[in-house]
């Protein structure tokens, strides 16, 4: 980093997240006065270009790359449209100890004034929560499952390179020429089309209006600034807001200034999942970076410049608070923008190249939590370039995660997409496969299998309620051998799994005629060649994934059931009574479990088939049933933090787990089980056919003295590559001793910056709950081997 | 050839780093003609089944009190909650050691890794040993003796026809030393060495380093120059001591063999690769 670029690295690291109500303020104005004036989706893009035209527009000192979602750096818009908060809600976020956002003076009575009045039962989670059936809710609340789209909308998406050679007034050629395509008389949907193409237009004049305004507020700082360097800077950066977005970009700042104007786009216009990601953007940037350094225009020193600032623009978006079940499934800052680096090539060729590494050494440099990033490795992919991730790894940032990008084909493919596409795609989010800029890959939910389990065991009661919140599937006593408790597992799990797709349909419909992503749907294709927007079966792509949280602490379970109580004739009533008192009086016993029960993690068929099984039946039960976007549901199995939530809802397991205790994450081993050292786990993890996924994770923990040297980077290029090699999806490593984890809880203030991997992103440690912080240190340390 | 001979085996380590190329998997056999009193691995100096209590572990929960008093190891093995008591050294045939050994053969393969035979001394059992070796080579698996040396000609010969690579463990040069230090004189394992050089190609020195004991520079010089007459010597290793082994020697209610010992200084282990430099010989340090 330069000085400019570690100041504004600085000054981003010491903002503090605050909420700002401009964007709730101008929505609610816009809504009030034009309601019903419009087609829902030209609704959508007057009020996304209402916002446009009146919010502040924010150039900081010294910046190069511009534009803030809010009026300052991580100053957080709210969504009423989609979830109103309450003052209740805005008051816990200023207040709670972890992942706070400061409240500006005003905000709530504004909020109690203004916005509360006009969304109350307006609100998209209002009307959710409405449309979803009672046996819906009774599931939620206790935990069976939780719900993306009932606070923030669908997105988990990520843009392809169509924008390095089309400026918007191109997209609204196409949209023109699609609007005069429209077949009034033939196509009962054409007025629909007309509306939705007519906002993409909208939208697009929204976003090109913005960047002028940054274009006026550049020059008008100019015309103010004593020092001339900055003030040519601000010239520069109002003649690249005036060509970007409206037209192609024809160097590296207006690639970077364009990406960066869609990026504030489709986290303004909704608050969508996983925020937004530039996708292969090594690959994007290649000719820009080529060209400025052949014509003299362009030195690698501006290059990086330029991505330094382009990075602090990242970690200035701070995460919209979410509240309830979803602020405890996911308690983080981060909004999961995730960048792509190497790969493969749409023609099937190595798509790494020497942005890659200069990249890699800007996130080892700067380590910020956002953007993060990941490496797709794939057979094709030089040695060096698997190297110097796992360098930057070892530096214990907890990124970039490293990704099997031909497995990442295959799993595309197997969904029907073109090779092209799916090489063009990758990761996002957490670990999340996609076609970059064709395909709406919406996340649903979690689902907790430890929960169905509880419920199998329990005749369908919820033993921490007692509520009958499942079927009957036969008491403990009727529940003879292992084959019953299988059958009864699977029927409770069948059953839930309907009520979640059930109540996924309502919830998709309502986002497809409710809330449509007008900007969104201009860069994903085929949005506007069939008129359909992103929300509504537009994109080429359309999978709907259910993410699986617990496949560890639930193989344990079976697998500690079958060995330790039915194969031995134990009885299982008296069994299922001590778990429900959680080892009251019982510590033997559960100790007995926790060291000498099969364990998945240590490649032990007596564990691993049990999880091989649970997997496959998962897959059969989930794969392939229809969306409502045209397209089908998928398994994933990521955890976020959604773990220690469902942990804190099932009671004691047959495991050795206690009551509240989190579950395994990912397809994490659970934590402290696996005791035969890196390789049993990876072929444990292995087993499970992870090209048949949407995503698998896997975290691994390595204390820093295992990697020392050459020699370490090789053993860990080598975990990697077998790994890969097996067909796994993907892996990240937890570089950090545990000495080093108690002392950040003992004296977090001297620790902030200390980030770990989490579960399919990093955070800082400091910033986690209690619980998540002891998991992390209890996640077991490779030290030994 | 597969005779359904079972070995003794102490432990099945996957993932082991310093026994030979790439990631390997290290089979330890229990059993030792020699009593280092550096030995970090003691438990695997006894041939015979041990039971042994780990501390730590340890809940007093008293459930293996009965059957550990009345001399029923595996029962208390059993009885144990936590694995603090444990039975040390099973007994598998050569098709239960190949079995496991290939679950990480992806590993040996993207590694150029493999399998090690170690101890205690593979070769106190060295029919077991030279027909799990052949066994793991035809199945194309590289494969590695980790010997002391001290064993009968012809065993050693036979196993080592069977390795792809043999690690040999040089103590000291003095014989009254090895004696001393080791339980045994040195004169076997020279010999042997020698003869190793004239059939086997590929064999890798390893020196334990213990200060006070085989790190004087006149035993190191010896070393070097026995060495550096046998020219199938492809590397050398030092082994800087450590203390790991100190609690194990608790945990079989062993007193400790020798009180002061402690790892060299960088700076020694430095002095030491020297002097091997000096003659030629490029010394490595395994951690």
């Amino acid at each position: 980093m330069n000085e400019r670029t570690s100041r504004l690295r600085r000054e981003s690291l010491d903002a503090v997240p605050s909420l700002t109500p401009e964007r709730a303020l101008l929505v609610t104005a816009f809504h009030r006065e034009h309601i019903g004036r419009h087609p829902v989706p030209v609704m959508r893009a007057l009020a996304f270009l209402h916002v446009c035209r009146h919010k502040e527009v924010w150039i900081g000192e010294g910046e190069l790359v511009v534009g803030e979602r809010g009026p300052r750096p991580k100053a957080v818009p709210t969504f009423p449209e989609l979830t109103c908060h309450s003052a209740e809600d805005l008051r816990i976020l200023d207040s709670r100890p972890l992942t706070s956002y400061r409240i500006p003076p005003g905000m709530i009575e504004a909020y109690e004034r203004e916005v509360i009045p006009w969304w109350t039962g307006r609100s998209l989670r209002d009307q959710i929560f409405e449309a979803l059936p009672p046996e819906w809710h009774a599931a939620y609340g206790a935990g069976v499952f939780t719900e993306f789209m009932e606070q923030r909308a669908p997105g988990h998406t990520v843009l392809d390179g169509k924008i390095y050679g089309k400026g918007l007034r191109d997209f609204q050629a196409d949209i023109q020429a699609s609007l005069r395509a429209l077949d009034y008389a033939l196509d009962p949907e054409a007025v629909d089309k007309r509306a939705q193409l007519e906002a993409m237009h909208i939208a697009c004049d929204a976003l090109i209006l913005l960047a002028e305004r940054h274009a006026e507020e550049a020059e008008r700082q100019a015309a103010a600034h004593p020092d001339p360097a900055r003030r040519a800077e601000l010239g520069t950066i109002a003649r690249v807001c005036r060509r970007v977005p409206a037209h192609a970009p024809r160097d590296f700042q207006e690639a970077l200034q364009y990406y960066w104007f869609c990026h504030l786009a489709v986290i303004t216009e909704l608050n969508g999942w996983d925020a937004f990601s530039p996708g292969h953007l090594d690959q994007h940037l290649l000719p820009f970076y080529r060209e400025g350094l052949a014509e003299g225009t362009l030195t690698e020193a501006g290059a990086r410049e330029l991505l330094e600032c382009f990075f602090v623009k990242f970690n200035n978006h701070t995460a919209p608070p979410k509240v309830g079940v979803t602020a405890a499934e996911s308690g983080t800052y981060t909004d999961f923008a995730n960048l792509n680096l190497a790969g493969l090539l749409p023609d099937g060729s190595d798509g790494s190249n020497e942005l890659t590494h200069l990249l890699l050494d800007i996130i080892d440099d700067m380590h910020l939590l956002q953007p993060s990033s990941n490496v797709q490795v794939s057979r094709k992919t030089p040695d060096a370039v698997v190297r110097h991730a796992l360098k930057v790894i070892r530096s214990g940032w907890g990124f970039p995660s490293l990704f099997n990008a031909d497995a990442v084909v295959e799993e595309q493919l197997r969904q029907g997409k073109t090779l092209e596409d799916a090489r063009a795609g990758g990761c996002s989010g957490c670990v999340e496969v996609g076609a970059f800029g064709k395909e709406a890959y919406i996340l649903t939910g979690y689902f907790n299998l430890s929960k169905m389990l509880e419920l199998a065991l329990h005749d369908g009661l919820d033993p921490r309620t007692g509520i009958q919140l499942g079927p009957r599937t036969g008491a403990p006593g009727e529940l003879r051998d292992f084959e019953a408790v299988m059958a009864a597992f699977e029927a409770q799990t069948r059953h839930f799994l309907d009520i979640k797709i059930r109540g996924n349909q309502v919830i998709e419909r309502l986002y497809a005629t409710r809330m449509p992503a007008p900007f969104l749907s201009v860069l994903t294709d085929d949005c506007i060649l069939r008129g359909r927007d992103y929300n509504a079966g537009g994109a080429r792509y359309n999978n709907t994934f259910i993410q699986a949280v617990g496949i560890g602490s639930v193989t344990d379970a079976l697998a500690a059931l079958k060995a330790e109580v039915l194969d031995k004739g134990r009885d299982l009533p008296a069994f299922m009574a001590t778990l429900d008192a959680d080892f009251r009086d019982q510590e033997t016993l559960r100790l007995r479990l926790v060291s000498k029960a099969p364990k998945y993690g240590n490649d032990d068929p007596a564990a691993d088939d049990i999880m091989v099984r649970v997997f496959r039946f998962l897959f059969g039960a989930i794969d392939g049933r229809p969306n409502g976007k045209g397209g089908a549901y998928r398994l994933e199995m990521l955890p976020t933090t959604c773990h220690v939530y469902f942990g804190s809802v099932c009671l004691a397991s047959a495991d050795g787990r206690r009551a509240g205790e989190p579950l395994s994450e990912g397809i994490s081993p659970v934590q402290g089980a696996d005791r035969r050292g890196p390789t049993a786990v990876l072929r444990s993890a292995a087993k499970m056919d992870h090209v048949k996924t949407g995503g698998t994770l896997l975290n691994m923990k390595f204390t820093p003295s295992l990697l020392a040297g050459e020699e370490g980077i090789d053993r860990l290029h080598h975990l990697v590559r077998t790994y890969f090699r097996l067909d796994g999806h993907h892996v990240q490593f937890n570089v950090v001793t545990a000495d080093r984890l108690r002392e950040a809880q003992r004296e977090p203030e001297k620790h902030r910056d200390l980030i770990v991997r989490v579960a399919g992103y990093s955070d800082y440690f400091c910033d986690l709950g209690p619980e998540l912080q002891e998991e992390i240190i209890r996640r077991t340390e490779h030290e030994a081997f | 050839m597969n005779s359904g001979a079972r070995g003794r085996i102490l432990n099945i380590q996957r993932y082991s780093l310093h026994d030979g190329p790439g990631l390997r998997t290290t089979v330890f056999l229990k059993g030792c003609p020699l009593d280092c009193a550096w030995c970090h691995n003691p438990e695997s100096q006894d041939p015979a089944p041990e039971l042994v209590r780990n501390e730590a572990r340890c809940v007093d929960c008293g459930s293996c009190l009965e059957p550990a008093a009345a001399g029923d190891a595996p029962g208390a093995a059993e009885a144990c909650p936590t694995g603090a008591r444990s039975l040390l050294g099973r007994d598998l045939t050569v098709a239960e050691v190949v079995e496991e050994v290939l679950r990480d053969r992806p590993f040996f393969d993207q590694s150029g890794g493999g399998a090690t035979l170690s101890g205690g001394e593979p070769l106190l059992q060295a029919a077991f040993a030279a027909e799990l070796l052949g066994a793991l080579r035809a199945q194309g698996v590289h494969t590695a003796l980790d010997t002391c040396g001290l064993a009968p000609w012809e065993d050693l010969a036979r196993a080592a026809r069977e390795a792809d690579l043999v690690l040999y463990d040089l103590k000291h040069m003095d014989d009254a030393a090895h004696q001393r230090w080791t339980g045994a004189g040195n004169g076997p394992i020279l010999a042997n060495l020698e003869a190793l050089a004239r059939i086997h190609r590929r064999i890798w020195i390893r020196i334990p380093l213990v200060p006070g004991i085989n790190d004087g520079e006149a035993n190191l010089e010896a070393t070097a120059r026995f060495l550096s007459g046998l020219p199938a010597v492809e590397r050398l290793h030092l082994l800087p001591y450590h203390a790991t082994g100190a609690p194990k020697f608790a945990r079989l209610g062993r007193p400790l063999p020798a009180e002061d010992l402690r790892p060299p200084s960088s700076g020694e282990v430095e002095r030491a690769a020297a002097i091997f430099q000096s003659h030629g010989i490029a010394a490595g340090v395994n951690p």
